[in-house]
């Protein structure tokens, strides 16, 4: 048997009660005391989630700007330092290794926060780079009065090195919720201080469950899910994250296939019958679901898959095969929520 | 709300932690504590048709929590009598009052001695300590 790995918050999370279940090799709090609370806790005031889980991978010098423009698909030359950027790691078929943020640390210097079970694989591919991940903890504060909980001010996509309640940490203006607020790196030891900390200030904490619940409603691509190295980001939406002006791994792929246009593309919906769509569904002429589950803030079932591209407009009715029951959906704009500008 | 956790002397249990309450020749069944507990909140129920034939140790339904969906495992065989219809629009019902309001259907037996073979309350307690 496996063993599983802990992060440094696993007692933490054992003496809140939470519910912990193998993910990716690791045991994680999937909730800690039930996923609808948790997911509205983040839409209207702030959850802390442990994703310690998650791999960082360190390029310092040595021409890593140039290493990595030619390898990550989005364009680097739009960031500067104390800059994030959101883009993916592609193979030769144009499909998606993983996909990460870079933090931009100096001129030829980068931070990769990337998918806990893709370390390995995107090590590979960016063989210069030098895994980090055991230096990390990483805590993510997300929710409309996350930053103000915490006294701090912070642009979406920055980051600097700050001393946050008490810990020093790198404070970088991301996240997966659809939300403001901010993750916090630190290290290992300093996580359990810097938890309770947080949870002091009246922030709940939030298991994976929410933060898988919450990313869908946003229409976050999840790796395994809509992306993969057999998808390409044209084909899930994430064109916007490809600078095809510039060489990368598999571009002429991805050129060739914006040019002519994908045969599936990745759109979103909602049930109009009852039931609950789940990954792997198959979609009636074409495609399948890619994740699903019962929006706990729209109070709706929800969905995204690929279907072919004919069937990809907003409106048009889709038939979702629920375990041999046809049911009928309606494919509607990304994402499903989006939150109001402040 | 959740419930705290019980069970009820009554009823009898199958190992698929489903209960069945018997009453002549019609078991209502439903699932237990520690089943709701383990799936977590439940948002749909997927019943099955009045008057179709369930068979002991079989499918004959769904439940699905915000993150998974589950089999309904029937205890006992027979022909489905009464499916709750208030847990179609209010299937955390099944959470909140798993023995109660929470019951999926009632089943009218075609092979009553099979109730023999269902476990007693402290059969079942046994085998969740072993879980």
């Amino acid at each position: 048997m496996q063993t599983l790995r802990r992060t440094p918050l696993h007692d933490r999370h054992a003496a809140l009660g939470a519910r912990l279940v193998p993910f990716v090799g690791w045991e994680m709090p999937v909730q800690y005391t039930s996923i609808g609370e948790e997911h509205r806790a983040v839409r209207t005031t702030a959850g802390v989630f442990d994703v310690s889980h998650m791999g960082q991978l360190d390029l310092d010098g040595g021409g890593a700007h140039e290493y990595l423009q030619a390898r990550l698909s989005n364009d680097l030359d739009r960031i500067g330092p104390s800059q994030a950027q959101y883009t993916l790691l592609t193979n030769e078929r144009g499909g998606v290794i993983d996909d990460l943020i870079a933090y931009r640390r100096g001129p030829d210097s980068y931070l990769l926060v990337v998918n806990a079970s893709n370390v390995e694989p995107d090590h590979a591919a960016l063989p210069d780079a030098r895994d980090v991940s055991h230096e990390w903890a990483l805590l993510a504060v997300q929710g409309p009065q996350a930053l103000e909980r915490l006294g701090i001010e912070l642009a979406p996509f920055t980051f600097r090195e700050e001393t946050v309640l008490g810990v020093e940490c790198l404070v970088a203006g991301t996240g997966y919720t659809g939300e403001r607020g901010c993750e916090l790196g630190c290290a290992p030891d300093n996580a359990p201080r810097l938890w309770d900390a947080i949870l002091e200030r009246g922030v709940v904490p939030c298991g994976l469950g929410a933060r898988d619940t919450l990313r869908l409603e946003a229409c976050y691509p999840l790796h395994g899910n809509e992306i993969s190295p057999e998808r390409t980001p044209i084909e899930a939406g994430l064109g916007w994250a490809c600078a095809l002006d510039k060489d990368f791994t598999g571009v002429g792929v991805l050129r060739a296939q914006k040019e002519k246009g994908p045969a599936q593309k990745l759109v979103a919906f909602v049930m109009e019958d009852k039931g609950i769509p789940r990954q792997g569904m198959p979609v009636e002429g074409g495609g399948e679901v890619t994740s699903g589950t019962l929006s706990p803030f729209l109070e709706q079932a929800i969905g995204l898959a690929f279907v072919d591209a004919a069937l990809a407009e907003p409106g048009t009715e889709i038939t979702i095969d629920l375990r041999g029951r046809p049911r009928r959906a309606r494919i509607v704009k990304k994402p499903f929520y989006k939150r109001e500008e402040t | 709300m959740a419930a705290d956790e019980s069970y009820p002397a009554e009823l009898k249990y199958h190992s698929e932690h489903d209960w069945a309450r018997v009453e002549g020749d019609v078991a209502t069944v439903g699932v237990t504590w520690y089943a709701q507990d383990a799936l977590g909140e439940i948002v749909h129920f997927e019943p099955p048709e009045q008057g179709s034939t369930v068979a002991k140790d079989e499918s004959y339904g769904e439940v699905e929590s915000v993150k998974a969906v589950s089999d309904l495992i029937a205890p006992l065989s027979g022909e489905v009598a009464e499916v709750n219809q208030a847990l179609l629009d209010a299937p955390e019902t099944i959470n909140e009052d798993p023995y109660g309001g929470g019951w999926l259907i009632r089943i009218r037996l075609s092979e009553p001695a099979e109730v023999a073979g269902l476990m007693d309350v402290d059969a079942y307690r046994k085998l969740l300590e072993e879980q």
